[in-house]
């Protein structure tokens, strides 16, 4: 047997487990936790003896990126689903995080990188602080574009955040001395990197002994588990926030702002709140990206990927509904990957028709997505899983 | 009971101060006022005059292209009451299906010292109807059916991004990513406008052609029959409704209307500039600059909106990259927003 089978399941189990917590209904806390714990441990360690290496690997890197994307989906929900703020620049602040954290992250280049490397400042800071400042940082700009124009209808909103995302993107092409112009930044540290390298040296022995099997390429078991930890607590932190009194006053802006300003609500300050946590979610999963991927460019956050996608998959999963935002991320993801192994089929039909056009296979993967965002406006508006009625939390 | 009580003096002097601020000249000051900063700006930076007033024709040469789309952005709002986010891949569609068109027309040589041949003006001819006819065509099987179900206007806004990236994918599919060029290569004549202002004579029959259809749009809006019912629309759907307008009518020749502007739009920009699957999302933002600062659902406002934002665009590119130009757009719009959010020709105060 493979001596990385055994980290490796631990590392898939933090996932299922997480997911198994927010499943399981009306058992008290620690039998849940409890049972979660071990059905994750015996399915993640079941599924790795069963199935073969490549088909765990593939399935971990895709609920990787599919989580990545549920971070970014629950941004906008905040935003949409509860509030009804229509942000189509959710590429603004999805970039915006992930410089930030890279750039927090990385050291100030030095000797021969300086010439192809030019950043504005590099802190080379620990992966949790990046996190934050991209948050931070994220919500600071959704805090600038809200003042003009949160108190404005809603397709003034919209323009505005397509200018922003557009403003975000033209400085990142341009601006060399800030995060390496439209050169990629590259070298963006991994956190806990060091476990599947040679070991950590601030950990005790017998963790480092532990995960010692794992090679640099078993990373993505690793990432799964941190970025599946910061969904959990996104949603979580969601979750009681949307049943706190604070949910109900953005569902009463979003249904009607009238009514809500006339029982004494602040509907301006509410619209902002939600739009700043919003975005601070986005920034979140920017960096939570950037860490992934090593090296970034502003390609990376065009509309389409950065903006278009996230809103196919709050539609499709459901919006005003934090499990439907979850849901819609990995299902489309699932969509976007299946495609391309359907374009891949595709490809002697493609060739038939002209020389050119398996090449452009990919833009086949844009188009259905268009449709799919076509059907599901004019057929399903309210997705899979449609709004619940929330009840508000009440003290037993 | 309590009679009605005078406002406190601090309150009713907010209000003055706030009427003030937000009236339709504040607006006119403001841009006036980033008129004088430009000029300041210039003469510290010793910009040359003479290239400043280059930069101002270009900014006209823009607004003329700005204007095709932006009437059509506030022709199917004011009609239709949704914010059309496919508006600017409509001028895309445009400029790529001329492309399609005139690569199976036999090449001509340039005609009457233009840089282009006959085949583009087959084209112009040919794509206007045809994005009109598209505009509609997706109207039916897409917005209509939403507007049957009084759908919030932001669900129609949701269908119009799946249509914009539904037409770019069919862009990149047919022509490839790659940037392109109605003529690679070809001479393009240039005269002399006033002393030292040089523009190519394509850029005057862009302008001259934008005109043209600016005035077109203005005689069928003020003299059809047409025109009247869609203003009627505009002023208020229920009661044209119910005078016996022919709604479906107004509709088809809004989109009739506004897609052959975009469609004519996009070939001029193709020509002045390049042809870009994403030409069109670019375009999109100072569309809507140009239609906001001149007042959503109005003609004449987003005329003069685009204009503005044409000269903006030009000129702030003798101080920043030009890349940021459509930024440029956006700051404008945003200071717009803040100043008089109805724009220049909204009612009230």
């Amino acid at each position: 047997m493979d001596p990385a089978v055994l980290p490796r399941s631990v590392l898939l189990a933090v996932p299922l487990y997480l997911l198994l917590v927010v499943v399981l209904r009306g058992r008290s806390a620690l039998v849940k936790h409890a049972l979660a714990a071990v059905v994750a441990l015996a399915l993640a360690a079941g599924l790795s003896l069963l199935l073969p290496a490549g088909t765990i690997s593939y399935v971990t890197t895709f609920l990787l990126m599919g989580s990545i994307y549920a971070v970014l989906t629950l941004g906008l929900n905040v935003q949409w689903g509860y509030t009804g703020l229509f942000n189509i620049g959710v590429a603004a602040f999805f970039a915006v995080g992930a410089f930030t954290s890279a750039l927090f992250t990385l050291k100030m280049p030095t000797g021969a990188a300086a010439a192809f490397t030019q950043q504005a400042f590099g802190f080379g800071a620990p992966f949790w602080v990046g996190l934050l400042a991209a948050g931070v940082v994220a919500g600071v700009l959704a805090l600038v574009v809200g003042w003009p124009t949160l108190r404005l209808r809603g397709d003034y909103l919209a323009i505005a955040t397509i200018g922003i995302a557009e403003l975000v993107r033209l400085v990142f092409q341009n601006e060399r001395w800030l995060a390496n112009g439209p050169q990629p930044l590259r070298g963006i540290p991994q956190p806990l990197s060091c476990l599947t390298g040679s070991g950590c040296d601030w950990l005790p022995g017998f963790v480092n002994a532990f995960f010692d099997p794992l090679a640099p390429r078993d990373y993505p078991y690793l990432y799964v588990a941190i970025v599946a930890l910061v969904l959990f607590l996104v949603y979580t932190g969601l979750e009681r926030a949307i049943r706190s009194p604070w949910g109900r006053v953005l569902r009463a802006v979003r249904e009607d702002e009238d009514a809500a300003a006339m029982v004494g609500k602040n509907v301006a300050a509410f619209r902002m709140q939600a739009f700043v946590v919003g975005a601070v979610i986005m920034g979140i999963g920017g960096s939570l990206y950037a860490h992934y991927v090593v090296a970034i460019d502003y390609g990376h956050f065009d509309p389409l990927y950065g903006t278009f996608l996230i809103w196919v998959m709050l539609m499709l999963g459901g919006s005003g509904n934090n499990r439907g935002a979850v849901l819609g991320a990995l299902l489309v993801w699932a969509i976007w990957t299946g495609t391309s192994f359907l374009v891949d089929a595709l490809r002697p039909t493609l060739e038939a028709i002209s020389p050119v056009l398996p090449q452009r296979g990919p833009y086949v993967r844009l188009l259905l997505i268009a449709l799919l965002m076509l059907f599901i406006v004019l057929y399903r508006p309210r997705g899979v899983l449609p709004e619940e009625k929330v009840v508000s939390l009440t003290r037993d | 009971m309590v009679g009605a009580r005078p406002l406190p003096r601090s309150r009713a002097l907010r209000r003055a101060v706030s009427s003030v601020l937000g009236s339709r000249w504040s607006l006119v000051g403001l841009l006036a006022l980033i008129a004088l900063v430009i000029v300041l700006a210039s003469s510290a930076q010793g910009v040359s005059g003479t290239r400043m007033l280059g930069l101002v024709v270009r900014g006209v040469l823009l607004g003329g292209v700005l204007a095709l789309g932006a009437l059509g952005v506030t022709l199917v709002h004011g009609v239709l009451k949704m914010a059309n986010f496919a508006h600017g891949d409509y001028m895309t569609l445009g400029a790529y299906l001329a492309l399609a068109i005139m690569s199976v027309l036999p090449p001509g040589r340039s005609v009457f010292g233009l840089g282009f041949g006959y085949e583009f003006l087959v084209a112009l001819v040919l794509v206007m109807p045809l994005v009109g006819l598209v505009a509609y065509g997706l109207d039916r099987v897409t917005f209509r059916r939403l507007r049957q179900r009084r759908s919030a206007p932001v669900m129609m806004a949701m269908a119009a991004l799946g249509v914009a990236f539904g037409i770019r994918s069919i862009v990149y599919m047919v022509f490839g990513a790659d940037f392109a060029f109605y003529y690679q290569g070809r001479p393009r004549p240039v005269v002399e406008l006033f002393s030292g202002v040089r523009v190519r004579t394509d850029q005057l029959f862009i302008l001259a052609f934008s005109l043209a259809l600016i005035v077109l749009v203005y005689l069928l809006l003020e003299r059809s029959k047409v025109g009247k019912a869609m203003r009627a629309m505009a002023d208020n759907p229920d009661l044209a409704r119910i005078s016996g307008i022919p709604t479906e009518r107004v509709v088809f020749w809004t989109w009739m209307v506004g897609g052959a502007l975009a469609g004519a739009g996009g070939m001029l920009y193709g020509l002045d500039v390049q042809l870009r699957p994403e030409m069109g999302w670019w375009l999109l933002l100072p569309l809507f600059a140009s239609v906001i600062l001149g007042t959503i659902g109005n003609v004449y406002g987003a005329l003069l909106g685009a204009f503005t934002i044409g000269i903006v665009w030009q000129v702030s590119t003798a101080f920043v990259n030009p890349a940021y130009g459509p930024a440029a757009a956006f700051v404008v719009m945003i200071l717009a927003l803040l100043v008089r959010p109805q724009g220049l020709m909204g009612g009230g105060r």
